[in-house]
């Protein structure tokens, strides 16, 4: 039986009379790709902000990583790898230097902070390239470089915010070759995205509406519990109310 | 309607858009499909006014877009990609003050925007600030056609918007279309390609190709496989180490595959897959999808996304 690293019991998120989470209730597994889908404004991010420590929810049983949710933050933060479309590297730094900032404030000793510096500009062919601004690399190529600094200080679990949103079909299926790498390699990725195809990739998918879990389970289940043809379909049953 | 002539234009040593022609005809939903930084912004600052191209030229409606950019600007309405409505004014006032600063009044042109306003127009008196993102989207684009514009521009509308909503900003789109206003639509969703009339495919500052979205499809020539087992990583690696395959990538619950000068057979490639022990094996020839002719416009073109 796998290990569940995220466990959620009955999260609920009010603000003022708005419930934005409603009795909230999964776990996510050791090693697993989960994604975790919705319409905008079902409640997705207010989950995903708990999750990482960064909100207290209104009640509930949550832990992350072993951590609780409401006396671990700091813990937790220390766990987990954070990455998303809108936040990820500081673009007037080099690609470098924003490795090093990373490594600095994820508290890594100096000579890990060089030795990951080393292999990621390896991993990436950049090595010629490690004193250009991340402003001058294409969106593809920062989104990959994100990734791989939200995993500096080797955390548990990762969780990407859309991190494919606007990149081009090529680069985006290259991203995830690195989520599965990572998976493959025991990591725990929690994911949202707009794309459809892409949930196809995950291991388990769930899908939000107004603040409740619709539907949680692996896609070829989803599918059919649904009698939809693929994950679009799906996805518009549970949104739209079909 | 839009006429785009040899059209460059470069910032600093980046050169955003490299010699691009292309015509919009009146009435048509017209698609820009690409990713980030493939120069569809820029294009549209272009032809809406607010950028001057270095070299070549554009004529919306007859009018040029550096000599006539003033009568432009009646007749073209314009959403950017970025919401930037009044946010500090209510529903009602931003689009009074749009209906305003183009001499007219929302009742004047309220047919026009009825079928989408009406679902805002409940909250009329709220700040747009404080409005849903799905609610901002159809604000901005009622204040996009208060004037009744002849050309309607619209950069990335369906950007960061769940599919639901995607597929009901697109049903707007097409009765807008009934009303005689030409669309030129911009996009990173490969799959909205489908419902324009005619789409040009953009990558790095440069046109891939312009056609209908069955044209692109049909001026795909390869032979394109779709194949599926029970260990779709597995299956994967096992195509991508395969001296005979040309392309593989994962196309959600498939991989769709090319092989080296299309010379494998379908038979060929199970027994390869069989040999790999792949359990419950799929595999079958399939027409591409746009996503699919992107690719392999892409691999030709002179800069891929790995430069």
């Amino acid at each position: 039986m796998a290990t569940a690293v995220i466990k959620v019991k009955d999260m609920v998120k009010k603000f003022g009379s708005f419930v934005a989470n409603d009795h909230l209730n999964f776990e996510v597994y050791e090693g697993e790709i989960f994604g975790f889908l919705g319409a905008n404004g079902a409640g997705k991010t207010t989950a995903m902000r708990i999750l990482c420590g960064l909100s207290t929810p209104t009640s509930g049983d949550i832990s992350v990583g072993g951590f609780d949710i409401y006396t671990q933050t700091e813990q937790i933060k220390r766990n987990i790898g954070y990455m998303s479309q809108k936040f990820s590297l500081y673009e007037d730094l080099t690609i470098s230097e924003n490795i090093r900032f990373y490594g600095g404030i994820y508290g890594l000793p100096v000579k890990l902070r060089k030795e990951k510096e080393q292999v990621l500009l390896k991993k990436f062919h950049l090595e010629d390239q490690k004193n250009q601004l991340i402003a001058s690399l294409p969106l593809g190529w920062k989104q990959k470089l994100s990734f791989s600094i939200a995993m500096l200080h080797d955390p548990k679990i990762i969780f990407l915010d859309e991190p494919t949103g606007g990149v081009d079909p090529v680069t985006r299926r290259q991203f995830w070759d690195l989520i599965y790498e990572a998976a493959a390699a025991g990591k725990t990725i929690f994911v949202t995205t707009h794309y459809m195809d892409e949930a196809e990739y995950c291991n388990r998918v769930s899908i939000m509406a107004e603040g409740k879990i619709a539907a949680l389970d692996t896609p070829d289940n989803l599918k059919e519990q649904f009698g939809a043809e693929d994950m679009n379909g799906v996805f518009l049953k549970i949104a739209r109310k079909l | 309607m839009i006429k785009v002539q040899h059209i460059s234009k470069s910032y600093k040593e980046v050169q955003a858009l490299k010699d691009l022609s292309f015509e919009v005809n009146k009435g048509e939903l017209f698609g820009l499909i690409g990713p980030d930084g493939a120069g569809k912004t820029t294009l549209m600052r272009i032809l809406i006014t607010l950028l001057v191209p270095d070299e070549g030229s554009a004529r919306m409606a007859g009018l040029d877009v550096v000599n006539d950019y003033k009568k432009i600007r009646q007749i073209v309405g314009y959403m950017p990609g970025r919401f930037s409505l009044y946010q500090d004014l209510t529903v009602e006032e931003n689009l009074e003050f749009f209906a305003t600063v183009f001499g007219t009044t929302i009742a004047e042109n309220y047919d026009l925007i009825r079928d989408i306003y009406v679902q805002i127009e409940p909250f009329k008196n709220r700040l747009a600030g404080k409005l849903s993102g799905g609610m901002k989207q159809k604000l901005a684009l009622s204040c996009a056609l208060i004037h009744k514009p002849e050309i309607l521009v619209l950069d990335e509308p369906t950007t960061g918007v769940d599919a639901v909503s995607r597929k009901e900003f697109w049903e707007m789109l097409k009765k807008l279309q009934k009303q005689e206003i030409t669309i030129l639509v911009s996009t990173p969703y490969m799959d909205e390609a489908g419902l324009c009339d005619r789409v040009a495919l953009m990558q790095n500052g440069e046109i891939l190709a312009v056609n209908s979205p069955s044209g692109i499809v049909a001026g795909y020539e390869r032979r394109l496989v779709a194949v599926r087992s029970d260990n779709m990583f597995g299956l994967l690696h096992d195509l991508r180490s395969w001296d005979k395959t040309s392309t593989a990538y994962s196309f959600g619950e498939f991989i769709h595959f090319t092989s080296v000068s299309d010379g494998v057979e379908g038979a060929e490639l199970e027994r390869y897959l069989m040999e790999k022990e792949h359990k419950n094996l799929q595999v079958k020839e399939i027409t591409p999808g746009i996503e699919d002719v992107f690719m392999d416009l892409m691999s030709g073109s002179s800069e891929s996304s790995e430069s």
